[in-house]
């Protein structure tokens, strides 16, 4: 039986999902120098291109099939093949989850069942938005058609298999590990990547002599905006139906962002002597990050809490790659890695509303269990670790054949015109000359006809 | 004929036009500049990182005058563009052999 109000509701998050990729374009795109904004923009738009030929092929299918009753070995760490090319989507439902515990009734629970197909396109969205949040690491230096395999290997082998994990009837999930919408699956996953892709790639040239400020904070703030918009179909709809625990979602999802802005700018104001625009929306995303695999399982007041952990621990975690000297460029590690395990472990402590199989509540609610903490520390090193080590490798085979790296001489004239032949801003008249031609260049000089 | 050369802060330029303008100049060419004096720059931080920022934008202004109006010339923007505080800009003025009206083909003076 299919629920109508659920499947709007789905599509309609699924829709939000997806704005945050090119929100997130826009975000970090302000960050670079303007020699850079469009390869920067590109690189999210892109993964958005691949990703999805690879989920329809075969990304759903190892995410998502549970390959019967998920208890075999394999099924534990990748799921079947039952679904590749979408094959047998159309006709199927997602079921919901009957809540262990809660106060839904597996007639409640089955009222709330949509198309495998809405399921399955908004689960799509994270995986774009997962493989696009890498990028950030590489701003001013990466080779376009690298990028673009080393998404496709890192969504092959890194994202669908821990989707799989945490949310496809894999191990971590069966274990019991809380990540409500992704802050390990999306985030730290993420995070651990780029960490490994900024030692790979190594430095800008210039990095530390030359400044390189962000180029354009109003399109870091748009971007933000969109992101904090689109988080709301993230969050709440990772309830997968609209009921009270999408409401918890999407209140928790807005109180811990507000709250680690806030927190940033303040933290700003007493280190450095300003409150900054950049602080402000560094400090909503780390908080949109914290709250993310929190947001369905704690009270506000928690989420007040996650916030500022959020956006006082970024501030300040955004200077470790000046002390351990790596260059992440826009400082994925500081805010997905580190907002990532400040969520997960968090809930550890404050988890109020377990609802699956195996979960408990956190440490500090009533009838909390340890355990619960251990399983919160476990996912994030797992998780963190299994990203790292592979995007390394992945990372490193492609710049031994490859080569990862524009030539220093491309990344100082700029990677927008050398690799894609266009300039994000054509501010003057007097520099830009030249006859518009449909075919090709325009030789220089053209005989005139009698 | 001197050519006279101005680079002050960006909100004088108003002044400064209007100053030239009742003194009796025709015509100038003002551009953006960016520089440092005295004043050298500032800082600005962007994620705790602090950047040092040399360059200040300025506003260069080049007006062409007669060799007896320059010494004038020089006083009015002077007095025009002077606030008393550090990194007001500077104003010099070099001899010019030529000028020509590019519409007419005017020559010297009466080209100004």
């Amino acid at each position: 039986m299919i629920d109508s109000g659920t499947t709007a509701w789905m599509l309609l998050c699924t829709a939000l999902v997806l704005l945050m990729t090119p929100g997130l374009a826009f975000f970090y795109g302000g960050m670079t120098r303007a020699k850079s904004v469009l390869n920067m923009m590109m690189m999210s738009f892109v993964s958005i291109i691949v990703v999805t030929v690879a989920w329809v092929l075969y990304g759903y299918s190892l995410a998502f099939d549970t390959a019967g009753d998920g208890t075999g070995f394999i099924n534990k760490i990748v799921g079947g093949l039952d679904y590749l090319g979408l094959s047998g989507v159309y006709n199927a439902v997602y079921e919901n989850l009957i809540v262990a515990g809660g106060n839904v009734t597996p007639e409640a629970a089955a009222a709330d069942n949509f198309p495998l197909m809405v399921f399955s396109a908004f689960q799509l969205t994270f995986a774009i938005i997962t493989v696009a949040l890498i990028s950030g690491a590489i701003a001013d230096r990466a080779k376009f058609g690298a990028w673009v395999l080393f998404s496709l290997v890192w969504a092959t082998v890194v994202y669908f298999p821990v989707a799989h994990w945490v949310w496809g009837g894999g191990w971590l999930g069966q274990l019991g590990i809380e990540d409500f919408a992704g802050g390990t699956v999306v985030h730290i996953n993420a995070g651990a990547a780029a960490l490994a892709l900024a030692l790979v790639l190594g430095k800008r040239s210039g990095w530390r002599k030359e400044p390189m400020r962000p180029h354009n904070l109003t399109l870091v703030l748009l971007g933000t905006g969109l992101l904090w918009f689109g988080w709301f179909g993230f969050n709440a709809g990772s309830e997968l139906a609209p009921d009270q625990t999408a409401g918890l979602a999407f209140m928790n999802t807005q109180v811990a962002t507000a709250v680690a802005a806030g927190a940033w700018l303040i933290v700003e104001k007493l280190r450095d002597g300003h409150a900054t625009t950049l602080g402000a929306a560094s400090g909503a995303v780390a908080g949109l990050v914290a709250i993310t695999p929190a947001c369905g399982f704690v009270d506000p007041w928690a989420a007040v809490v996650i916030g500022l952990l959020a956006g006082v621990g970024c501030c300040y975690a955004v200077g470790l790659k000046y002390k351990a000297g790596f260059d992440d460029s826009l400082d994925v590690v500081g805010v997905h890695l580190v907002g990532g395990v400040i969520g997960a472990v968090a809930l550890g402590f404050v988890a109020a509303y377990p609802f699956l199989p195996g979960q408990n509540k956190g440490i500090l609610i009533e009838g909390g269990q340890l355990s619960q903490l251990g399983l919160q520390v476990l996912g994030p090193v797992v998780v963190g670790l299994y990203s790292f080590v592979l995007s390394w490798v992945i990372g490193k085979i492609i710049d031994k054949t490859m080569g990862f790296r524009i030539s220093q001489e491309a990344e100082v004239a700029g990677v927008d015109v050398t690799t894609h032949a266009e300039t994000g801003y054509d501010l003057g008249s007097v520099h830009a000359s030249g006859v518009v031609s449909p075919n090709g260049p325009v030789p220089a000089t053209k005989k005139v006809d009698a | 004929m001197r050519l006279i050369t101005a680079v002050i802060k960006p909100f004088k330029l108003d002044d400064v036009k209007a100053a030239l303008e009742q003194f009796g100049i025709k015509g100038m060419t003002v551009s953006e500049a960016s520089g440092y004096g005295r004043q050298r720059g500032h800082t600005e931080v962007y994620r705790g990182a602090e950047y040092q920022v040399d360059l200040v934008p300025k506003v260069r202004v080049e007006v062409l005058a007669e060799e007896d109006d320059a010494e004038d010339v020089i006083d009015v923007i002077v007095k025009a563009a002077q606030t008393g505080k550090i990194g007001d800009g500077k104003v010099w003025s070099v001899p010019v052999d030529t000028v020509i009206r590019v519409r007419t083909g005017e020559r010297g003076p009466e080209a100004l």
